[in-house]
């Protein structure tokens, strides 16, 4: 046992010795916080891979600063606690200038304590509950009005939906979004009783009576929508139901925030054309960036793979903290962190993503259609919005603001125009 | 719908007056709203298109629905453009003409949008109804069915004599039913089709009296003299502070003042340190706080606070009434009765549904539980890899899927070859392991735990984290619908018939065979079946394997409805855990009745508490936890020497 | 009766005199020391493993010593995290808003402040009441009363209620295994009142000492695991000697016998399960603040499983044993998944650990189960035997 821990510990010691010598200024190091194994791993392995072949291209361009830049991938194998340990070893032992990770809020939770305690820089790419801001993180995914509430105003104006119903995994993400969305429906003159309700656990198999009670809500002569954040497998099970109960997306249309040409290369779509879907990036969208970004990935990771929302996320955070981090002449956390408000990249969709000061980015939301090909349909494409950190749509939210650059705080209440913290909340 | 109904009449009697024979130059007077339709602003352009007369007006607009038109991005001109081998054929809009050395990039494809499809479905309709193309004329009848007006009324009825496919004259004949209980003019024809519907479990029925029955809040005095539902009552149908807040918007009565309202409206008016002679130090707490603010109040600074004395006043004063919408009272009672008697059928359905459900779901826990309890009960040992068993034969379905193409041929393919390949496993593990443990039951227990992690872990390296489909053949898409209400899956009744399948057969096997025999004697008693010449080795071997097997087909089911991931054996096996231990060990009886007490339990308690299925599953263990302290041995305890430990 | 209880275990001496050194070399190769061979990270994942090793000796009294295979013992050991958490939360968001609050013209009511810091906690989930059992996170002294009486009296009800009908074996397992999967699925929905599936996060922050560097925490609380874990050893050491002990290894010898000696056996099984239930909860309420999040996902029957397999490895009913196992496969794991390993790269096919540690360790599970039933331990034994 105890020469065990004794190499062990000779072990870590190499680890320390080693980083500290190699603590000057090349190569730059990138830290890579994804869960390579765990229930995670569906999801997060993409994003590694994305995230390794973006350091590459840099690479060729010439890394950054005149520097290579160094992955440093390590498994926090979907364990929320090991992911701040793993942060914590990233932040100390490696000393990565940045880390890239994270895609469940509470691992991103998890995190928090870890990367402000030790001023590190995360780059988180996926969409979330928004109700939080912290100095440390840049949230590269959508807020809820970047995602949500653009796909509950299509329903409302443009499939003329009055009656819905929610549907989600029993998790902190569709928890929120519900929360803001029931909210935000009453506020639109949508009657509380016409506003159904579902949470399911992580990987529930049993649609039949949900899909069932979703049915019966058309009883009063309502033209009847589904909001689905149902989370990745769950959703093999009920889109089956759905297509086996023969419902259309002409007579209930589904747009689910959680499901991306990743999670429908697990089905058979021909019975799902029609149903929806509510990103900021699908593969399907037609510019020469998309296109590049397309062949790249599928040169690097095989061509059946398939590219989603998260990448993109990844793809403009990491671009932008490059540009940074060349603007700033240094990877220092604060000097970068600086120069990233009112960075400019172009999305892959059109456009240009601007970070703002309350670390989100101003993206457009688009809103597409399954095909059969288990690729989206784009029928509807804003232009940019504001990410917000904290939702209009609550009243203990709307009087929050977010602002790092001038106010340099992260959850200021505007009615007494007082910074309620600086840490954030977790 | 009116207006586009007068203007098809009129463009069809006075063909040549309108627009010209070309429909370009209609189109490009709504250029802007049919290159970017919103189901808002599209209504005008339809108008304008179906009032043109034009003969190739359904064309355009099927073509438009479909997503075959393109619009020239230079001079916003409109093609038809078609896909084949993924170049795209532009074709001139009114001449037919193809268009020749075109690039693609200077068109842009018009993607109408849900909504946008509807509004022009509805316009469809009058062409629709009586086209001689069977699924024009379903389609318009189903745009009916999404979006029903008065004026498909008497478009519907003229269209039902001609009809020639007896489904879709049934169909019409529903529809225009439902049409005529909500717009008939003559208000005796409404109630008597409202009347016909008083046995009609289906959605679109009751929505139809549900909008007959809509009502609206009237807050009055004195009792409206319209057709009043009833008058809410507060404190059973709302409270008081909900019918104050109604009150509040209905009637403009001032509203009640939050803590927050309270305490702005005190920092608004500090003075000195000091509100309303209050000094602030002492207004942390809320009496002293209300006390300032009514001293402020007396001061006309601010308005009054509304007490309970007031909402009392308030809601003595106003009744909160719902009205019909609808003013004939008659039409309204008789939809009302309808209502009744179709929600006690919707009820009584509905229990019918769920037990259906309930079924459905006990014959999954059975497949999945039934070889964990023919192990158990024969060698008393937990098989913890058992999960992995069903999913290593869900494996086996995907993969077979990805050599044959033809799914049902791959299903038939791999049913038995899960079995086998799962047999093949259960037996390897057998000989392997558990041989040597069969002394020491709980260590049996962790062993195969060590093997359950090693092949979820072989699965993810080989198949990746990524679910994977496993699709089943067309004719078991779908679902059985017995009504509106009860309907099932067919690939849920697959899984019930296999279930059932599995139950005849291993009783068979059990009851009716040499090797069912002694398996049955090894389980009472082993030493008792080796002196009598049974090799309890080899029925230990067969047995496992057979409830590996049985495991594997398991997984090919559930791996059809639900999915194939390397974690789905452990989504199951807790389930089955608690299957076996319910039902009792060692007894395909026992099995069924834990998997239907189970199915049943947790469906039930999903319809007391539909909004959260998670609450079920919690209820379901907890419920299970007492019941083995009342019935240790399960509902179907083995008797005698078997008992014993 | 007539040798002293040390001489009797000359074990635990041993495992006293090498767990002090080891406390010793780490704090002085800590951060905090400024020596920093050892990095605040590699402390709290020493201090959580002391942690595990405490509940994995109550495994081991349970299982090794009594024969009843609890797979539930991670729930006590989840709910003396909550415990714990419950008052870390309430405490260090307090604060943060009372500073907030102070800052308005007019001082808060209590009615205030409960409902901005209930706000603050309960926002994730889209409330702002405080559940009924948050009664007491206002008070360190009472929560960390439940961290042993919440586990105590749980497994004092379910100990009863099984042990009573004769739920034994496999059987009473499994049941184990239910109840934590019961829980864990009841703490998952947000209606349970503790976040659902956030769990309560941040622990590491303990109020009050926010200035005081995380390098000078973990080493605190290294010291608060290693003291847990020195006493859980000598009073579980206490209890197996002498008549006690004799007891309860005989019930798992040959239950029945033990019963017709005329000794209420349920009363030794309801002892030692409620016993190594409340040591569980609190090497728990030591855990969490140093991984700084719990959530349900924690107690997920799968962790009791796992504790088993320590247990297991470690060789059963020898308490070094189960410190041995425990230390040794989580660390390996760990190092393992955490990238230390090198690939393997055989010409054909390259072995990359993070991906192939689980089948070997399920692999090496089998083989030690079948081949070394004794675990590490077993080898301990043969050098003491050797060596005497």
């Amino acid at each position: 046992m105890m020469k065990f821990a004794k190499t062990m510990t000779s072990a870590a010691a190499l680890a320390v010795v080693a980083s500290a010598a190699a603590a000057a200024d090349c190569p730059v190091k990138v830290g890579v916080l994804h869960s390579l194994s765990g229930t995670m791993a569906i999801s997060e392995t993409t994003l590694k891979d994305t995230m390794l072949m973006l350091v590459d291209q840099q690479n060729a361009k010439g890394g950054v600063l005149g520097c290579q830049i160094e992955p440093v991938v390590v498994d926090p194998a979907s364990d929320w606690p090991l992911f701040a340990e793993k942060a914590r070893e990233l932040l100390t032992t490696h000393e990565v200038d940045v880390i890239f990770g994270n895609w469940t809020s509470v691992s991103r939770k998890s995190v928090l304590p870890v990367i402000e305690e030790l001023n590190g820089l995360l780059f988180y790419p996926v969409q979330y509950e928004g109700e939080e801001s912290s100095k440390n993180v840049f949230y590269t995914g959508a807020a809820p009005n970047q995602q949500a509430i653009p796909a509950v105003d299509y329903f409302l104006e443009e499939l003329g939906v009055e009656k819905f119903a929610l549907l989600g995994t029993d998790y902190v993400y569709p928890r929120t979004t519900n929360n803001i969305l029931e909210q935000y429906l009453q506020d639109n003159g949508i009657a509380k009783d016409d506003i159904f309700v579902n949470y399911t656990p992580f990987g529930h198999s049993d649609w039949a009576t949900i899909v069932a009670d979703v049915v019966a809500l058309g009883e009063d002569g309502k033209s009847v929508g589904v909001i689905s954040t149902i989370n990745g497998d769950a959703n093999i099970g009920f889109y089956k139901e759905l297509a086996a109960a023969g419902i259309s997306a002409d007579d209930i249309p589904v747009v689910a925030f959680s499901v991306g040409e990743e999670e429908l290369s697990g089905l058979d779509t021909t019975n799902l054309v029609g149903h929806l879907a509510a990103w900021n990036y699908f593969q399907s969208a037609e510019t020469d960036v998309n296109a590049d970004f397309i062949d790249a990935w599928k040169e690097y990771a095989g061509t059946e793979r398939v590219t989603n929302d998260p990448m993109e996320a990844h793809y403009i955070g990491f671009n932008m903290w490059v540009n940074a981090a060349e603007a700033a002449g240094s990877t220092d956390v604060d000097a970068v962190r600086t120069a990233m408000y009112g960075q400019e990249f172009p999305n892959l969709t059109g456009g240009t993503a601007v970070m703002l000061p309350n670390h989100h980015l101003a993206k457009p939301v688009l809103i597409g259609e399954i095909q059969d090909d288990g690729q989206f349909d784009i029928i509807s494409q804003t232009s940019e919005v504001a990410g917000d950190a904290w939702t209009d749509f609550l009243p203990a939210s709307a009087v929050l603001k977010s602002d790092w650059k001038d106010l340099g705080c992260g959850m200021f209440n505007t009615e007494t125009n007082s910074c309620v913290q600086i840490k954030s909340n977790y | 719908m009116m207006r586009i109904l007068l203007l098809v009449l009129a463009s069809l009697c006075l063909p040549f007056l309108a627009h010209a024979d070309s429909l370009q130059p209609i189109l490009q007077d709504h250029q802007k709203v049919i290159a970017k339709p919103s189901r808002k602003t599209v209504a005008p352009a339809l108008e304008a298109l179906v009032a043109s007369g034009l003969p190739s007006i359904p064309e355009f607009l099927q073509t438009w629905q479909d997503k075959g038109v393109y619009t020239r991005k230079s001079d916003g001109f409109f093609f038809y453009g078609s896909k084949s081998d993924g170049a795209i054929q532009f074709i001139d809009i009114d001449t037919g003409a193809a268009l020749t050395n075109v690039d693609e990039k200077a068109f842009k494809q018009i993607k109408p949008n849900g909504g946008v499809r509807k509004a022009i479905a509805a316009a469809l309709v009058p062409f629709g109804l009586s086209d001689p193309n069977l699924n024009r004329r379903r389609d318009a009848v189903q745009a009916i069915a999404q979006n029903m007006t008065a004026a498909q009324l008497p478009q519907l009825r003229a269209s039902i004599d001609g009809e020639t496919d007896p489904a879709l004259r049934a169909r019409k004949v529903q529809l225009s039913n439902y049409l005529a209980a909500r717009f008939d003019q003559n208000p005796l024809d409404r109630i008597a089709a409202i009347n016909a519907m008083a046995r009609d479990l289906s959605v679109e029925g009751r929505a139809v009296l549900s909008q007959i029955l809509e009502t609206e809040l009237v807050v009055s005095e004195t009792l409206p003299s319209t057709n009043v539902a009833k008058r809410l009552a507060v404190g059973t149908d709302l409270s008081s502070e909900e019918a104050y807040a109604l009150l509040v918007t209905h009637q403009g009565l001032p509203a009640q003042l939050r803590p927050n309202d309270i305490r702005l409206a005190l920092e608004a008016h500090i003075e000195n340190a000091q509100v309303g002679g209050v000094p602030i130090h002492n207004l942390n707490e809320t009496e002293k706080r209300l006390n300032a603010y009514d001293r402020l109040a007396e001061n006309n600074l601010v308005p009054p606070r509304i007490t309970d004395t007031d909402i009392t006043t308030a809601l003595q004063t106003y009744g909160l009434y719902q009205v019909y919408i609808e003013p004939n009272a008659e039409i309204t009672e008789a939809a009302k009765a309808a209502q009744t008697s179709v929600q006690t059928r919707v009820g009584v359905n509905q229990f019918f549904d769920l037990s259906l459900d309930a079924i459905s779901l006990a014959s999954i826990y059975f497949l999945a539980a039934v070889g964990l309890a023919i192990t158990f009960g024969v060698m008393g040992v937990i098989n913890m890899a058992h999960g992995e068993f069903i999913m290593m034969g869900a494996y086996t379905g995907y993969v077979v899927q990805q050599i044959v193409p033809d799914y049902t041929i791959a299903l038939m393919i791999a049913f038995p070859l899960a079995f086998f390949v799962t047999f093949g496993a259960g037996v390897a593990m057998e000989r392997l392991v558990i041989r040597w443990l069969y002394n020491r039951p709980l260590e049996t227990l962790l062993a195969t735990f060590g093997v359950s992690i090693a092949l979820q872990q072989l699965a993810k390296n080989i198949f990746g984290t990524q679910a994977r489909p496993l699709t089943s053949p067309a004719w078991l898409d779908g679902a059985w619908i017995i009504n509106d209400v009860v309907q099932i899956s067919y690939i849920r009744i697959a899984i019930f018939v296999l279930a059932l399948l599995f139950l005849g057969l291993l009783l068979f096997i059990l009851n009716k065979t040499r090797l069912g025999l002694e398996v049955r004697a090894v389980t009472q008693n082993p030493r008792m079946a080796a002196s009598m010449g049974i090799n309890p080795d080899r029925i230990k071997m067969m047995t496992f394997g057979l409830g590996s097997g049985i495991a594997g087909i398991a997984g090919v089911a559930i791996g059809l409805f639900a999915k194939v991931t390397s974690e789905m054996g452990s989504d199951y096996i807790v389930q089955s855990f608690m299957t076996v231990v319910v039902g009792g060990v060692g007894n395909v009886w026992g099995t069924l009745a834990g998997a239907v007490m189970i199915g049943t339990f947790q469906k039930g308690v999903e319809w007391l508490n539909p909004s959260n299925t998670l609450a079920a599953q919690t209820y379901m263990i907890l419920f299970i936890i007492l019941f083995i302290q009342f019935r240790p041995k399960g509902i179907i305890a083995l008797k005698g020497r078997a008992a014993g430990d | 009766m007539q040798k002293s209880f040390i001489a009797q275990n000359p074990s635990v001496l041993w495992f006293l005199a090498s767990l002090g050194l080891f406390t010793l070399i780490v704090t002085i190769l800590s951060e905090a020391t400024g020596v920093g061979l050892i990095s605040t990270s590699f402390v709290k994942t020493l201090g959580k493993v002391l942690c595990l090793c405490l509940i994995a000796i109550a495994m081991d009294v349970i299982w090794g010593y009594c024969g009843i295979l609890s797979l539930g013992h991670f729930a006590f050991f989840g709910i003396g995290g909550y415990a714990v958490g419950m008052w870390l939360m309430y405490e260090r968001t307090e604060n943060i808003v009372l500073q907030s609050l102070a800052e308005r013209s007019i001082p808060p009511t209590p009615d205030e402040v409960t409902e901005a810091i209930a706000t603050q906690i309960f926002g994730v989930v889209g409330s702002s009441e405080f559940p009924a059992i948050w009664a007491f996170s206002h008070s360190l002294t009472l929560q960390l009363f439940m961290v042993i009486l919440v586990p105590g009296i749980l497994a004092l009800v379910f100990g009863w209620l099984a042990f009573r009908s004769r739920v034994a074996g496999v059987y009473l397992s499994i049941l184990t295994q239910a109840m934590t999967l019961a829980l864990s699925l009841y703490l998952f929905q947000n209606a349970s009142g503790l976040r659902g599936n956030n769990g309560l996060s941040g622990l590491q922050n303990i109020p009050g000492y926010e200035a005081v560097p995380q390098s000078v925490i973990s080493i605190a609380f290294f010291w608060a695991s290693a003291m847990a874990l020195a006493l859980g050893y000598v009073l579980f050491a206490r209890v197996l000697t002498g008549k006690m002990g004799s007891v309860i290894r005989a019930i798992r010898d040959d239950e029945a016998r033990v019963r017709f000696l005329g000794y209420h056996v349920e009363s030794y099984k309801l002892f030692v399960f409620t016993l190594t239930a409340v040591v569980s909860g609190i090497a728990g309420a030591l855990y969490y603040p140093q991984a700084g999040i719990i959530n349900p996902a924690e107690i997920a029957p799968i962790a009791s499983i796992y504790l088993a397999v320590w247990v297991a490895i470690g060789g059963r009913g020898r308490l070094y044993g189960a410190v041995i196992g425990t230390a040794f496969v989580s660390l390996l794991s760990s190092w393992f998944t955490g990238g230390g390993a090198p690939n393997v790269n055989l010409s054909f096919y390259t072995i990359q650990w993070t991906e192939w540690w689980l089948v070997l360790l399920g692999v090496s599970f089998v083989a030690v189960t079948l081949f070394f039933p004794g675990g590490i331990g077993a080898l301990f034994d043969r050098f003491k035997k050797e060596r005497s």
